[in-house]
């Protein structure tokens, strides 16, 4: 049951061939080695398989691979630009937001989600733990998650004035 | 890979009632993140799919020139929730949506997923029975209308032939014109949870008379369930301390919660007793009124 899918991956147009009944998840993982994408409970109640879709987060789990087919993906992968990370991995890295590492590139993904749409107010605490609702971490306790994020956003500010 | 036997992708709702009409095994899958867990976790044994997903005319939100609010069922809960038309007019509804799951489900999850999927605790159910919501449903043999409150006939059973589809969730002007509402969801978590008990309340008020009150549960019966006792008992009543608490023992008669390893009955009659009143009071101070 092949279809053929393009596609636009961190950046760059892909054509390929997917069976239909494979996840997003999967094809990311197996056929073109995105292995930053993770699979955590496989239902959507995780988020450690968080991409952004068109700019927003998806469950890739849940996402069948020929959707994808017309619009584009980014994984952690095509976050760093010439080797170096993006404002949000650094921050992550900075604020130890990191302990076992699975969670992380979801976490990173939903963060740069919230990080590159919120308007003109910044989002408080109480709405980046909304904004991070979809992802969970056994590790960390999230408090440094939020901080990172919270430093996102500050950079962002900083960077744009 | 799922365990999925045949795949077709419909790109309209004519060609996927075609395409239901030729396959009596298929079923449909718009957002998927209700059918493709249940394949996943076996419950739903390799599905011949019709792929309804991201079909352009299933996705709108439309406000007619008499004010109806009509929402396409392909509608995702993200767009529901940022609509600047569903926040102003029925925001008991962009409360409710804001809810379910988290941000990659709303990004995924339909709203005519979520109603066709028929569970009790449906949390976008509720709200849209308050309102007295209207599904126009599409089929071989023409359109028809329905409240959805006889779309639920049990426990992941809804009123919906083999070849027809919901299109769209119509909320007319008149039944939230004047009103206003609250909703509140009970759960152990704050997101990625399933409701242990949901409340919606819409309410109409008037020199300190309950002029119109419309009160809905989710997870309090075998379907989402409408309290027509408690609403009859309520309507042009003088609002006050008494009247909620009279809503709050009423409101048993109308529901019939189960026990589940989520919370045993009592538990959630309980929790229905303190929501009725909780939620009627914000609804109405929302609408306007006050509680002497």
């Amino acid at each position: 049951m092949n279809k053929t899918i393009l596609f636009e991956i961190n950046g760059r147009q892909k054509e390929i061939q997917v069976d239909v009944r494979q996840s997003l998840l999967e094809v990311l993982r197996e056929k073109l080695g995105l292995t930053g994408v993770k699979q955590g409970c496989a239902v959507g109640e995780c988020g450690a398989c968080t991409v952004l879709l068109d700019g927003e987060p998806i469950d890739a789990c849940l996402f069948l691979a020929v959707w994808a087919d017309g619009h584009s993906i980014r994984t952690v992968e095509g976050e760093s630009r010439d080797g170096k990370l993006s404002k949000v991995q650094q921050a992550f890295v900075e604020e130890g937001a990191v302990q076992c590492g699975i969670c992380t590139p979801g976490f990173v993904m939903a963060a740069t989600a919230l990080v590159e749409k919120h308007g003109d107010a910044p989002p408080d605490r109480h709405q980046i733990r909304l904004g991070m609702a979809g992802n969970l971490c056994r590790c960390t306790g999230y408090e440094t998650i939020v901080t990172a994020v919270e430093k996102s956003i500050r950079d962002k500010k900083e960077k744009s004035r | 890979m799922f365990d999925i036997e045949s795949y077709v992708r419909a790109d309209s709702v004519r060609q996927a009632i075609a395409l239901l009409k030729d396959r009596p095994e298929a079923r449909l899958i718009a957002g998927g993140t209700d059918v493709l867990v249940k394949v996943r976790s076996g419950k739903v044994e390799a599905p011949c799919l019709v792929d309804i997903h991201d079909v352009a005319e299933l996705n709108f939100i439309r406000v007619a020139d008499n004010g109806d609010l009509a929402i396409g069922s392909g509608t995702r809960f993200s767009a529901l929730a940022a609509s600047p038309v569903i926040l102003e007019q029925i925001p008991v509804l962009s409360t409710a949506v804001l809810t379910i799951g988290g941000p990659q489900l709303r990004n995924m999850a339909t709203i005519g997923g979520n109603l066709c999927n028929g569970v009790p605790s449906a949390d976008s159910a509720s709200p849209l029975i308050a309102l007295n919501a209207l599904l126009t449903i599409e089929g071989g043999t023409g359109r028809r209308e329905l409240p959805l409150e006889d779309f639920f006939v049990g426990p992941g059973r809804v009123a919906l032939a083999h070849d027809e589809i919901l299109t769209a969730i119509t909320i007319k002007h008149a039944q939230y014109e004047g009103y206003a509402g609250h909703f509140h969801k009970y759960a152990m978590r704050h997101a990625m949870d399933i409701a242990t008990i949901g409340c919606a309340a819409v309410c109409k008020v008037e020199d300190g008379q309950m002029r119109d009150l419309r009160l809905a549960f989710g997870t309090a019966a075998p379907v989402p369930t409408r309290c027509r006792l408690t609403e009859k008992k309520a309507s042009d009543c003088s609002v006050s301390r008494d009247m909620l608490s009279e809503i709050a023992e009423t409101v048993w008669q109308d529901v019939d919660p189960r026990s589940s390893w989520r919370a045993a009955k009592d538990f959630r009659l309980q929790i229905i007793s303190t929501l009725a009143e909780r939620v009627v009071r914000q609804a109405i101070l929302n609408a306007g009124g006050s509680v002497p």
